[in-house]
């Protein structure tokens, strides 16, 4: 008679790896969603794009290191990954900016680290960032919310842009953007960069179709939909409620301070927190446990860090948006951050 | 301290930081009161069941024992003793698998019961309150009382101690799942509990007494309450269920807000924490003389179809148990001695039942599943989430995975209480606390290495430094040896030195312008000068001695006999000769000198070189002689190179300088060449020799001594005058 002998503790709790990745991906779901709802499908094929590569990419990594592919590949991560690059790009960006992206970030951020629980940087974010930095020009055609597009733009338009560059009535992505006055649309947070930058003050800026009561048309919807799907990962204990929390607090309080101090020159708290990646980063992107500090007080640090950055990068910075960025200088620092915040340990009187 | 005791009176509670909530599966085994089992045929009692030492055997094959006897007897710090369980036989003492972790075999009593379960002699105390403290404690020591809770901690111990107490918190707690043991105790013991709390009290003389128990337990706090009331001493508190809140530190923390230092004990922060069960046992062998002999076991898990507490006899097989309350076995068998967060896995059912056995859990593989591969690491930080120790398990995981012991030590390994929490939660199913224990093993061994290795060295310098001693010792004994000869020696010429010194300068001066042709064969029959020329020689023999003595006081004798050798070979009366050897001789102490800068040792050597020579001009063949002069200066040339080299040892410097006395004898020109190459080989080894120890000094001088004794005054005349010719030239070339 064969007896079971382990070492204790003997029951687990039923909260796999697999389990965690797949719940951070379902909360995404509302965000994406929302996405599909104001910029059209081309998310989803960014984000199936994006998925198949990560997925195959891993597969092949998983193979030359002789690791059992198919058991690995049930982690999720690199489903996980994919997906929030996927979430990540223009929506209308050419197909090999998904491809390219998803195979760096598997390839060279996280298997070439030693894979899952080794890579040093966020991957979607490093691949986000090689991208924007090589492809700088695919990376920054966002399509206006379709409400301001004045075509409309069919699942099979989106994918003949995505695969050919032009629509099936033969417009191009740019010439998609212009509005009936010739003026060429832009994310809220683009427009305030460039208009701040031609000495145009952000109540003129704020007139500009894009924007709905000083917020972004479509953008507003999108955080608030990231905002709620991470919510539900904290109340689920998936997630851990100092990041997000320390991280919003930290760019609310700066982007607040510099409105106050240059209502012009600046734009408002609540269209720091509701545009651009904001919120998706907040609970989805810096909250990825690998990359991120892993103290309590560390991920207060880490999450404060990257306020600071994501705020001076968008203030001052030459690029509208800046999660991606302030996340992987953060990442940089996790290692000394946890060094330095190691907690009391009980009967200890110092750190 | 007082407003702290007011606190926990009003009912505030602390928190704990961490912590999980395991499913409790209580509801399975705590509806049955605890029953009796029937009594096995065979006992299997191990001799150590507590932490600390086994106590000493009492026993033999063959003895009859009776329930409550002791098997063995304390002879030492932190021992326990252990009794027999029910009357019977001892059969057999023998290596018994034991109820520990390890699996381990240890020395274990076999009693063969004879049903009848006669006690001995009970010894009840019906007012404890007129023993003294001391009795208390040794009556509770030789009733075995361990604490029940499952570590099995002496419970005589915790109350030697002379710290005072300011709270003693009875821990009910038991927050491990599955188990209800204490649970149902205090429901159906609850006033004999308090009797037992009554005597630690009467120990301790705490402030106050809490007993704590988790509010998942109401029957059991009703219970106790209403056992407790009108005394005032007494608070029953109920706590939130969260686990490890029945740990020790944990329990500490909840109740008085207070940590226990690391490294320290609870009475440090004046604290002691008993168990229920242990306040039981306490009761039972004061009041009633019964020493520690059985305990409450929850029998649980879906494999067994009659779960609920049992009371078993120390020593029962787990499989006499299981067999008695419908075990199933789970393909492969599971069996878990204790709960599932803290328990072990026994490797067989032959286990018996020990002191810390609280729980027998056969769970099915639906409840308790097979462990999965352990995955990557994700660094989601759960494990810290739920550390009660506030420690950082990912970090201590990295560390003592990759054996980087004294990182893991930085992290405080070391106050990681094993509860399981991190590696409960952790979602990759790594074995965190597999990891931690066998780094705690390894840093142990590594340790216990360290303090050996430092004690070696200690050994090692110690032996170094007698031997150093010894060294110098020897040396001060050889330097005053040295000095009081010289002191001797001063005292017998007195005033003639300096007579005598100044006639060798003037013999000295015609000896050089006459160059050595001239024979002085003249000067040599008066009796007057050859007694000046002897205090000459004596003069130069202590300037040379003092020069050496500033090399090494080793020399001084050397030098001095070396020069007395030289006296014989001017014995003869050929004239040439005497001039040839004396200029082998200043050759010679050039090359002594040279010597003497290398290495002190030499002089010895040169002395004997010199006295070869002498025998060799005692000869009249000249062809032979400058063949042989050839040859010496090889010799000498081989020694000085041979110094650079090593050697062996002073016997052979002694043997050698006696052979060499043979073959000058003869006339033989060849064997005088091999004799000098000889003479250079003994000489090589002589030099190693004379590193390794100072005795060769001695044996010189014996050796050189008769040579001196045998030459005639002229001879020494002649010599000394050569030698006279031969310091002023040195004299001159240092200058």
């Amino acid at each position: 008679m064969s007896f079971r002998v382990a070492s204790s503790p003997h029951n687990h709790v039923k909260n796999k790896t697999s389990r965690v990745m797949m719940l951070v991906a379902l909360a995404c779901v509302p965000g994406i969603l929302t996405q599909v709802w104001y910029f059209g499908y081309g998310s989803l094929i960014q984000i199936l794009l994006a998925v198949t590569t990560a997925i195959a990419a891993e597969a092949l990594c998983l193979q030359q290191r002789n690791y059992p592919v198919v058991k690995r590949l049930k982690d999720n991560s690199a489903l996980l990954t994919g997906l929030l690059l996927g979430i990540s790009l223009p929506p209308l960006a050419p197909w090999w900016i998904a491809v390219i992206g998803s195979l760096f970030a598997i390839v060279i951020a996280k298997q070439v680290y030693g894979g899952l629980g080794q890579n040093i940087f966020n991957p979607a974010m490093a691949g986000y960032v090689v991208l924007l930095v090589s492809f700088p020009l695919s990376m920054t055609l966002w399509l206006p919310p379709l409400t301001l597009v004045e075509y409309d733009i069919s699942f099979v338009d989106t994918l003949m842009l995505i695969f050919t560059g032009y629509s099936e009535t033969g417009y191009s992505l740019a010439q998609l953007r212009v509005d009936l006055d010739g003026f060429t649309m832009a994310t809220p947070l683009d427009t305030i960069k460039t208009g701040l930058s031609n000495q145009q003050t952000f109540s003129e800026l704020s007139q500009i179709k894009v924007f709905s009561e000083q917020l972004g048309i479509g953008w507003t919807a999108v955080n608030v939909a990231y905002l709620c799907g991470g919510l539900i990962l904290i109340f689920l204990k998936v997630i851990n409620w100092r990041i997000p929390v320390a991280f919003l607090t930290s760019l609310f309080i700066f982007s607040w301070v510099c409105h106050v101090a240059s209502p012009d020159g600046a734009a408002t708290a609540s269209l720091h927190l509701l545009s651009g990646a904001t919120m998706f980063g907040a609970f989805f992107i810096l909250t990825d446990p690998v990359s991120a500090s892993t103290t309590p007080r560390g991920k207060i640090i880490f999450a404060v860090l990257v306020g600071l950055l994501v705020f001076f990068i968008r203030q001052y910075g030459g690029y509208p948006d800046a999660i991606a960025f302030a996340v992987l200088l953060a990442n940089m620092c996790v290692p000394l951050i946890d060094y330095y915040t190691k907690p009391r340990v009980y009967g200890h009187t110092t750190r | 301290m007082e407003s702290l005791i007011e606190k926990i009176k009003s009912g505030y509670l602390w928190d704990f930081p961490g912590g999980v909530h395991p499913p409790e599966r209580k509801e399975l085994s705590n509806y049955q009161t605890i029953s009796h089992l029937a009594l096995p045929e065979k006992l299997y009692v191990t001799v150590k069941q507590h932490i600390g030492q086994a106590a000493h055997l009492l026993v033999k094959v063959g003895d009859k024992v009776k329930a409550g006897q002791a098997l063995s007897q304390v002879q030492g710090p932190m021992e326990l003793p252990v009794h027999a369980p029910s009357s019977g036989e001892v059969v057999e003492i023998k290596s018994h698998p034991i109820a520990h972790a390890s699996g381990l075999e240890t020395e274990t009593i076999v009693i063969q019961t004879d049903g009848l379960d006669n006690w001995i002699d009970k010894q009840p105390v019906a007012n404890y309150l007129e023993l003294s403290k001391v009795e208390i404690v040794d009556k509770l020591k030789a009733a075995g009382i361990a604490g029940l809770g499952g570590a099995a901690f002496p419970t005589y111990v915790k109350h030697n101690n002379s710290q005072p107490v300011d709270v003693l918190i009875i821990n009910g707690v038991e927050c491990e799942p599955y188990i209800t043991a204490d649970d149902r105790l205090m429901q159906e013991y609850a006033a004999e509990i308090i009797c037992g709390i009554e005597i630690f009290t009467h120990l301790l003389k705490p402030k106050m007494v809490v007993i704590a128990i988790e509010n998942n337990k109401p029957a059991a706090i009703a219970a106790m309450e209403q056992a407790c009331e009108g005394k005032t001493q007494f608070i029953v508190r109920a706590i939130p269920t969260k686990y490890p809140a029945g740990g020790e530190k944990q329990l500490i923390q909840v109740i008085t807000g207070k940590e226990v230092p690391s490294g320290g004990i609870p009475s440090d922060i004046g604290v002691v924490t008993q168990n229920v069960g242990t306040a039981y046992a306490a009761y039972k062998a004061i009041v009633h003389g019964e020493p520690l002999i059985e305990r409450v076991v929850t029998v649980t898990g879906e494999q067994v179809s009659q779960p609920g507490n049992y009371w078993i006899k120390l020593g029962t097989p787990v499989e006499f148990i299981l067999a008695q309350t419908g075990y199933q076995a789970a393909k492969p068998e599971h069996l878990i001695m204790g709960g599932p967060m803290m328990g072990f896995n026994i490797p067989n059912k032959q286990v018996p039942v020990s002191k810390i056995t609280n729980c027998i859990l056969a769970p099915s593989n639906q409840e308790l599943p097979l462990p999965e591969d352990e995955q990557n690491c994700i660094r989601c930080g759960y494990c810290v989430d739920a550390c009660p120790a506030n420690l950082l398990p990912q970090q201590l995981y990295w560390h003592t995975k990759a054996k980087e012991h004294d990182k893991a030590q930085e992290y405080k390994l070391a106050d990681c209480i094993e509860c399981g929490a991190c590696a409960y939660v952790c979602p990759s199913e790594i074995p965190l606390v597999q990891y931690y224990r066998i780094a705690k093993a390894e840093i142990k061994a590594e340790r216990i290495e360290h303090e050996k290795a430092e004690k070696a060295k200690e050994r090692f310098n110690a032996r170094n430094e007698r031997l150093e001693k010894e060294k110098q010792a020897r040396l001060d004994k050889h330097k005053q040896a040295a000095e009081a000869r010289k002191a001797a020696m001063e005292k017998d010429q007195g005033a003639k030195d300096k007579v005598a010194e100044a006639l060798a300068r003037v013999q000295a001066k015609k000896q050089q312008a006459a160059s050595g042709d001239n024979s002085k064969a003249d000067n040599s029959k008066s009796d007057t000068k050859s007694a000046a020329q002897a205090a000459i020689e004596r003069a130069k023999a202590r300037k040379a001695a003092q020069e050496a003595e500033k090399a090494q006081a080793t020399n001084a004798e050397q030098t001095a006999s070396a020069e007395q050798a030289e006296a014989p070979p001017a014995a003869e009366n050929d004239a040439k000769a005497k001039a040839k050897a004396a200029i082998e001789r200043a050759k010679a102490r050039k090359a002594a000198k040279a010597a003497e800068k290398a290495q002190t040792a030499d002089t010895e050597q040169t002395a004997s070189a010199e006295q070869s020579e002498a025998a060799i001009p005692a000869e009249n063949d000249a062809k032979a002689k400058a063949k042989a002069a050839i040859e010496r200066a090889k010799a000498r040339k081989a020694a000085q190179a041979a110094e650079k080299a090593q050697a062996t040892d002073t016997e052979q410097t002694a043997s050698a300088e006696q052979a060499e006395a043979v073959p000058a004898a003869e006339n033989d020109a060849k064997a005088k060449a091999k004799a000098a190459i000889e003479r250079a080989k003994a000489r090589k080894a002589a030099q190693a020799a004379e590193k390794l120890a100072q005795e060769s000094t001695e044996q010189t001088e014996t050796s050189s001594q008769p040579a001196n004794e045998q030459s005639d005054k002229d001879a020494r005349i002649k010599a000394a005058i050569a030698k006279a010719k031969a310091k002023r030239k040195q004299l001159g070339e240092d200058q």
